[in-house]
């Protein structure tokens, strides 16, 4: 079964473009994209990733604020039994001319597994996934193997 | 002359009205008292006896068709995931059924959920949770749950469709009723409760009906098809969407205060009538119907004036905070009281009126002014009904209150409620001869009739 990703803008911001050319991309990759489209709040993402038990959460910001509505976005996540979910973040996340490597950090340490810098192509964002998703799978494999017969469970 | 019978088994009265199938004419209405407690064919022989009094011979009737809100409605129970999401999806498809919502659970049901569950005993359950392909842990836990439960009702099941077969296969094991039925959402942005809402109909006419001993009326009518607030739905979806053969009235609202509760239905869109506004939320239904359980004329006239207040209520229907009391207590000592004084009749309209205004606001949806960068947005969420062609009146409530376009007309947009997506410029009109429930159910045989004694028979006030 395709990996699902659930895609959208957060918070006050209606840059939209860019985001949808994400979500065709993932669709055209093969993966069950759910687009939340512009001005999606936090919680938006968390109901849509239960509802779909998405893999991934891809979140998109383009108008600088994307620091505040970001904050404890993976703790909501963990709040809502989806501790596992893949978090990538990207866009012009801050304002001003902040060295990308301090921006990269700071989302890094709030607990998105991966942050990327305005101007980054589809192309690294759909590596990123693939190579991110054939780890995860192999570890679960490696756990499966690990598992007593019998037990089904993912 | 072809002569239809439609029958309301209500919890007070049993309703007759005669409909002529080609000329869309109302031949005759009947009531009789309600005796589904011991036997519907007492108050419908009544209710007969008084109709060929009226019309001085019964015709022979091509279709006898009933609908019920009798025996407590149909109480129903909806299970879902994200409360905002498919928990709200299976809210939507029940009370599109025409059905009582008396429980709505969300998430992982918890044993004390099931042990509340077997106590509200609903008449059927709908079970939902994850979109197609999505999240199916939850659901199937919630169906195990209920299969090592007590709960005997039937169980609609409309969730990940991944999921439904092998969870009808648990239900049904031990002689439980379990129907599949196409997932209520099956993407974030699909609502699509029809599938259920027939399967629900179906339950109700071959099982609930029979449960409620409503099904002794036999051979005598061709079937109870449907909950009584399905039918009117469907009148107005008809009247609202037209049928093969004739064009419909466009977006349309009926409003229907009762004694108990008050309905709304909405046909329509819904979508954004100004452009360039951004829809929020789950996906609208487009025939959509809301119960307001604490808006009752009698049964909650109490809430409906703490909702108001009761001086404000009181000033509305001009008398006084004591004479107001007074009336209400009156109502609370005897629910099928009808006014006696003037006093009590105004404070009566203010009742409905207020009951239409706040019944109102929360079916529209509203739109909000997000400031971003990028300027201010408008976000909407639910329906917008500000371009509805038709605003319909059904119910004692509002045909006998003194001014019932007064009553419509509050419902209405206004100036202080600018982000409420009411009707700006409706026609008002109402069902005064209370037949929208008749033409429902007429329309499950011919849909064309039953558009014609709809419409032919709508008063218009406005």
């Amino acid at each position: 079964m395709p990996h699902t990703i659930v895609t959208g803008v957060i918070g006050a911001d209606t840059h939209i473009v860019g985001n949808r050319i994400l979500s065709m991309a993932l669709e055209d990759a093969g993966y069950r994209v759910v687009s939340l489209g512009a001005l999606t709040p936090a919680a938006d993402f968390i109901r849509a990733a239960i509802e779909t038990a998405a893999d991934a959460i891809l979140v998109s910001s383009l108008y600088g604020q994307g620091e505040l509505d970001c904050r404890g976005f993976r703790d909501l996540c963990i709040e809502a039994g989806l501790s596992d979910i893949l978090l990538y973040v990207g866009g012009n996340l801050v304002v001003g001319k902040q060295p990308w490597d301090v921006v990269e950090r700071r989302f890094l340490d709030m607990g998105f597994d991966r942050a990327f810098p305005p101007g980054t192509r589809v192309e690294g964002a759909l590596a990123a996934l693939a190579a991110d998703f054939a780890a995860r799978d192999a570890k679960g494999r490696a756990s499966m193997k690990a598992a007593l017969p019998g037990n089904g469970r993912r | 002359m072809t002569a239809a019978l439609l029958i309301d088994f209500g919890s007070t009265w049993t309703k007759l009205r005669v409909l002529d199938i080609e000329s869309g004419k109302l031949l005759g209405s009947a009531q009789g008292p309600s005796t589904v407690a011991t036997d519907v064919n007492v108050g419908l022989d009544a209710a007969l006896a008084s109709l060929e009094r009226a019309m001085g011979r019964l015709p022979t009737f091509a279709h006898r068709l009933a609908s019920s809100s009798a025996a407590g409605g149909l109480r129903m129970v909806t299970v879902g995931l994200v409360r905002e999401l498919t928990a709200e999806a299976a809210r939507q498809a029940a009370l599109g059924a025409g059905a009582r919502l008396v429980g709505a659970f969300a998430y992982r049901l918890t044993a004390r959920d099931v042990g509340e569950i077997e106590g509200l005993a609903p008449d059927i359950l709908l079970l939902c949770g994850g979109t197609n392909g999505g999240n199916s842990e939850v659901i199937l836990h919630n169906a195990r749950a209920l299969a090592e439960s007590a709960l005997r009702c039937p169980i609609v099941v409309a969730g990940n469709r991944e999921t439904t077969d092998e969870i009808v296969a648990l239900l049904s094991r031990d002689g439980r009723t379990a129907i599949g039925a196409a997932n209520v959402l099956p993407a974030l942005d699909t609502l699509d409760i029809e599938p259920a809402r027939a399967a629900i109909r179906d339950v109700f006419m071959h099982r609930i009906v029979k449960a409620k001993g409503i099904d002794r009326a036999g051979a005598r009518i061709d079937g109870v098809l449907m909950p009584t607030p399905a039918s009117v739905l469907e009148a107005a979806r008809i009247l609202g969407d037209g049928v093969d053969g004739r064009a419909g009235l466009g977006t349309l609202v009926v409003l229907d205060p009762g004694g108990a509760t008050t309905d709304v239905h909405s046909i329509g869109s819904g979508e954004p009538a100004t452009p360039g506004v951004i829809r929020h939320g789950l996906p609208e239904p487009h025939a959509k119907r809301t119960v307001e359980g604490d808006l009752g004329m009698r049964h909650n006239a109490a809430a409906i004036a703490a909702a108001v207040g009761i001086d404000a209520l009181a000033a509305a229907a001009g008398v006084t905070p004591q004479q107001a009391s007074a009336a209400l207590a009156r109502i609370e000592a005897d629910v099928e009281a009808i006014p006696a004084t003037d006093n009590e009749a105004r404070l009566d309209d203010a009742m409905v009126r207020a009951a239409v205004d706040i019944a109102m606001t929360r079916h529209a949806g509203t739109v909000e002014t997000v400031y971003t960068a990028q300027g201010p947005v408008q976000v909407q969420r639910g329906k917008d009904l500000s371009e509805a062609a038709w605003l319909i009146g059904t119910g004692g409530a509002i045909v006998h209150a003194r001014d019932p376009a007064a009553v419509l007309r509050g419902a209405c947009a206004q100036p202080a409620k600018a982000m409420q997506l009411r009707p700006r410029a409706p026609r008002l009109a109402l069902d005064a001869d209370y037949l929208l429930y008749a033409a429902g159910l007429l329309a499950q045989v011919d849909p064309v009739a039953a558009f014609d004694c709809a419409q032919r028979h709508l008063r218009i006030v406005e």
